[in-house]
């Protein structure tokens, strides 16, 4: 099908005209057809005949240097406003807006010459790691049906697996972006803090919230990562660190890097599976010329309370602006989980309880980055898992808020810190679901990440298999 | 009975004029345009909008804050300040907490604890049975004045804001017009005894006051109705009351037990900010000449009285004005300054030039005649028999009356020579 290809086959075929834009397009709608259905990965699906002429458009524009993604259809999690179309956060409360701007990322899709077509299932408000804190229908995970897609980013992950867009935008703000790659078998990227613009993304909590891509490879996440970082004047907190052709710079030996393997990511609770197929992928990576050393990674077991009174304090803050008055919509039908992080957030910012909850969070965040720093001075990269476990059954994780909590163990230092860190499949299990590898790398060291992924999918065979939902 | 003494304390919120709103595009001009036209994605709070400071109104709180003689951080930031009301797009304000941009300074007597910068929020317009928000306003830059309570009169209250204001617009940083709400003012009154030390352990906070007049009448109704508690027993409750100018009351809105808590936390959306003395010296630079320098300026290089100093420094464009016309050199400073005084020529509409082309024409030598001053005086006793119990304003007034009657021709030196050799 087209939608194995990469991006850089894609625009190859589209430049020599042996595909067109509606080519590609026609084949996605095909699929999604057939699949959505049984994993329910769209929240709102972008009309066909809409998506075809904007792709007609498309075929008739000649640009001598045009972007790799152009003509190509692409999906984002529903956390981004997109001007016309109808935007949700995945929450009742947002039912029905449809916003009258786009944000910055949807805008450089849009002049690079992408095509959108939907708005994908999530956690509302990004509050999960399955997909279950939806008010439109769980996402089912691609490779068993029973199975959660992960969270919060299920939507986006499970149509990349099942090859119902050819790349997404994701959002990541404890792992939202890289655990449903792992459990979808995709290749997600979050970027450093600052990288992309914000400007539009649906804040969760914005000190830890970043933008960016999910596809089936890093070499996928790099063009598009290209396309969409750099500064943008309106978000104060992009960073003006020049944006690197990172597609340029895949292919270098990843020989002499040196890759960190901190033990505290392997100890008890973490399945057993998983540790086997990192252990692997170390051996892979060895072979591929790089040096991984064990390293201590302290104070690993502080992140989740600490993310969970840093994360529920912004959402707090941010979700205060659906009072009813403008959205119509009621703050009652804020889910459970949704009313749990408010709830949370609003007690740890109260007078009284303020220096013993957020401050000393903060003060924790900057050890965080202290140790991380300490590690990453003498390492290109830390290699770690993604989630403890493999895919949960439905319910598994929404019965049980505290085990919700640590599935995001190995993910939330990441944004606490505001890291880079790449996340893509490094195997199965027994029972043929994928399981994911994150590689965590320096502020703005996004390209070495990119290479490192790039040379391990070369020489793996992970990212190229269908789900069953697909046979 | 007992003697009281009133602590007061001020809170003033002003308007910056700055071209766009603090943290987007937007016009900052609001004042009269038609409603919810100058709104954004970020001034609406909708999903997903971040703010982008405006620097010109960073950059005009510091200046505020050094005419003040405050002390401006090194390092400050942004807060956000919780609260649910229609106005407030986003569920809460973004303020300045624990680090606003400025510390301390005076007016005078009276200590400058804090100067701060804010956002504005929309407007609420109550019809006849529904109730509209307008957004035009909301984003508009907002420096918050805090002083120190400092203050134990009416008087001493209406003569620092009277300061205040004219600093304000002496930096032209604010019309600070207190009709078009682009100045407001909130007092902090509680009352102690007489030589008692420490403050009360109750104040009272009074809202929706829009002129100078209110402010001072306010405050008075405060220190009488809290006086009479106290005089019987009472201790005043610490609350937020309302002034009524219909009934000429202060009206409870909200007690202590009520008072919110904003859960105040750091603006994660904007980086806190860092200024090297450079970039505050930079400011220091732009900071014109203020009224009292000019003031004693004036008096010194012109030779004028304190009173026609105070006069013509009252504004800064009055002052240029005075300059400009001295500048060109025909007439002496001094005659200038009678002149404008009494005149009061139209700023706006004559030119320095054509003033002084005016008095050279009008003569040198003005002749006033005795039949003038006498019908004057004999039109005003009251004035004639208030300058005699020792009422020097009393003079000023039958000067003008002199002036007004010859057309503004004479100089007021003079009148007020003839004037007083009838009145002895």
């Amino acid at each position: 099908m087209l939608a194995d290809f990469s991006i850089i086959e894609l625009a190859k075929k589209m430049r020599s005209k042996e595909i067109s834009p509606m080519d590609v397009i026609t084949e996605i709608y095909e699929t999604i057809g057939k699949i959505d259905k049984k994993i329910n990965a769209f929240i709102t699906l972008v009309d066909k005949e809409q998506a075809l002429r904007i792709a007609q458009k498309r075929a008739k524009t000649r640009e001598a240097a045009r972007s790799p993604l152009f003509g190509l259809p692409y999906v984002m999690k529903d956390a981004y406003v997109t001007a016309g179309v109808r935007t949700t956060a995945a929450s009742k409360v947002l039912d029905d807006f449809v916003p009258p701007y786009s944000a910055t990322v949807h805008r450089k899709l849009e002049d690079a010459g992408a095509i959108l077509i939907g708005k994908m299932n999530m956690d509302a408000w990004g509050h999960g790691a399955s997909t279950e804190n939806t008010d439109y229908g769980v996402t089912k995970n691609p490779w068993d049906i029973t199975r959660s897609a992960g969270g919060s980013g299920g939507g986006p992950a499970a149509a990349i697996a099942s090859r119902l867009a050819i790349f997404a935008i994701g959002e990541d703000t404890g792992g939202s972006i890289r655990n449903p790659a792992a459990w979808c078998g995709i290749t997600g990227l979050k970027v450093t803090y600052g990288r992309v613009s914000r400007y539009g993304a649906i804040a969760y909590a914005s000190s830890l919230d970043s933008v960016g891509p999910t596809a089936k490879t890093a070499e996928d996440c790099a063009h598009v990562l290209e396309v969409i970082g750099g500064k943008d004047p309106y978000d104060a907190t992009s960073s003006p660190q020049p944006v690197v052709r990172y597609s340029g710079e895949l292919q270098g030996s990843i020989r002499g890097k040196k890759i960190a393997f901190p033990k505290e990511f392997f100890k008890e609770g973490l399945d057993g599976e998983i540790r086997k197929a990192i252990v692997e992928a170390r051996r892979v990576f060895e072979s591929l010329g790089a040096v991984v050393e064990d390293v201590s990674l302290p104070m690993l077991e502080y992140g989740v309370p600490v993310y969970y009174i840093l994360a529920p304090s912004e959402t707090s803050s941010n979700l205060a602006r659906y009072d009813g008055i403008r959205y119509g919509n009621e703050r009652e039908l804020f889910t459970q989980e949704t009313k749990r992080r408010i709830m949370t957030g609003t007690y740890a910012l109260s007078s009284g309880y303020y220096d013993a909850y957020y401050k000393k969070a903060q003060k924790a965040r900057s050890i965080f980055i202290e140790k991380y720093t300490d590690i990453l001075q003498h390492f290109d990269a830390i290699l770690a898992p993604v989630t403890p476990g493999m895919p949960p059954k439905f319910g598994e994780l929404l019965d049980d808020p505290v085990k919700n909590m640590m599935a995001d163990l190995y993910t939330v230092t990441v944004n606490i810190v505001g890291l880079p860190s790449l996340a893509l499949a490094c195997g199965f299990g027994s029972s043929g679901l994928p399981i994911g590898m994150q590689l965590i790398g320096r502020m703005f060291s996004e390209s070495t990440l990119l290479a490192l992924g790039h040379n391990y999918q070369k020489t793996t065979p992970w990212h190229k298999k269908h789900p069953g939902v697909l046979a | 009975m007992n003697t009281y003494e009133p602590i007061i304390g001020l809170e003033i919120h002003v308007e910056l004029k700055t071209k766009s709103k603090m943290f987007c595009g937007c016009p900052a001009s609001h004042f009269g345009k038609k409603p919810n036209t100058q709104t954004c994605p970020v001034c609406l709070g909708l999903p997903g909008a971040l703010p982008v400071s405006n620097k010109k109104a960073i950059e005009w709180t510091i200046m505020l804050g050094l005419a003040l003689e405050g002390n401006i951080a090194e390092i400050s930031k942004f807060d956000r300040k919780h609260y649910f009301y229609p106005d407030l797009p986003k569920g809460y304000q973004i303020s300045q907490y624990d680090q606003p941009l400025c510390r301390g300074g005076t007016i005078g007597d009276i200590r400058i604890h804090r100067v701060h910068l804010e956002e504005d929020t929309g407007k609420l317009i109550h019809t006849n049975n529904t109730t509209l928000v307008d957004f035009n306003r909301s984003g508009v830059p907002l420096v918050e004045i805090v002083t120190e309570p400092d203050i134990h009169s009416t008087e001493q209250a209406r003569e620092f804001l009277k300061k205040l204001h004219q600093t304000v617009r002496y930096l032209g940083i604010s019309d600070a017009d207190m009709e078009k709400g682009s100045m407001r003012l909130e007092p902090n009154i509680s009352v102690r005894k007489t030589g008692e030390k420490g403050l009360p352990s109750y104040k009272v906070e009074v809202k929706n006051i829009n002129s100078f007049r209110f402010v001072e009448k306010a405050i008075h109704f405060e220190i009488e109705r809290q006086m009479t508690l106290l005089n019987n027993g009472e201790k005043p409750k610490q609350e937020t009351r309302g002034w009524s100018e219909g009934k000429g009351i202060t009206i409870s809105q909200r007690s202590k037990e009520e008072a919110a808590d904003y859960r105040y936390f750091p603006e994660p959306d904007i980086p806190p900010m860092r200024f090297s003395r450079h970039q505050i010296s930079d400011v220091r630079r732009q900071i014109p000449e203020l009224p009292d320098a000019k003031r004693q300026r004036f008096i010194k290089t012109y030779s004028l009285s304190e009173y026609d100093a105070n006069l013509l420094t009252e504004t800064r464009a009055l002052a240029d004005f005075f300059e400009e016309c001295v500048k060109i050199g025909k007439v002496p400073a001094k005659k200038l300054a009678n002149w404008i005084i009494n005149k009061k020529p139209d700023m706006e509409n004559v030119l320095p030039a054509a003033l002084v082309k005016s008095i050279l024409e009008a003569g040198n030598v003005i002749s006033i005649s005795d039949d003038v001053i006498k019908q004057i005086l004999s039109d005003n006793p009251k004035a004639v028999e208030d300058y005699k119990k020792g009422k020097q304003q009393a003079l000023m007034f039958l000067v003008g009356a002199v002036m007004r009657q010859m057309k503004g021709k004479g100089s007021a030196e003079e009148i007020k020579k003839m004037l007083l050799s009838k009145l002895q």
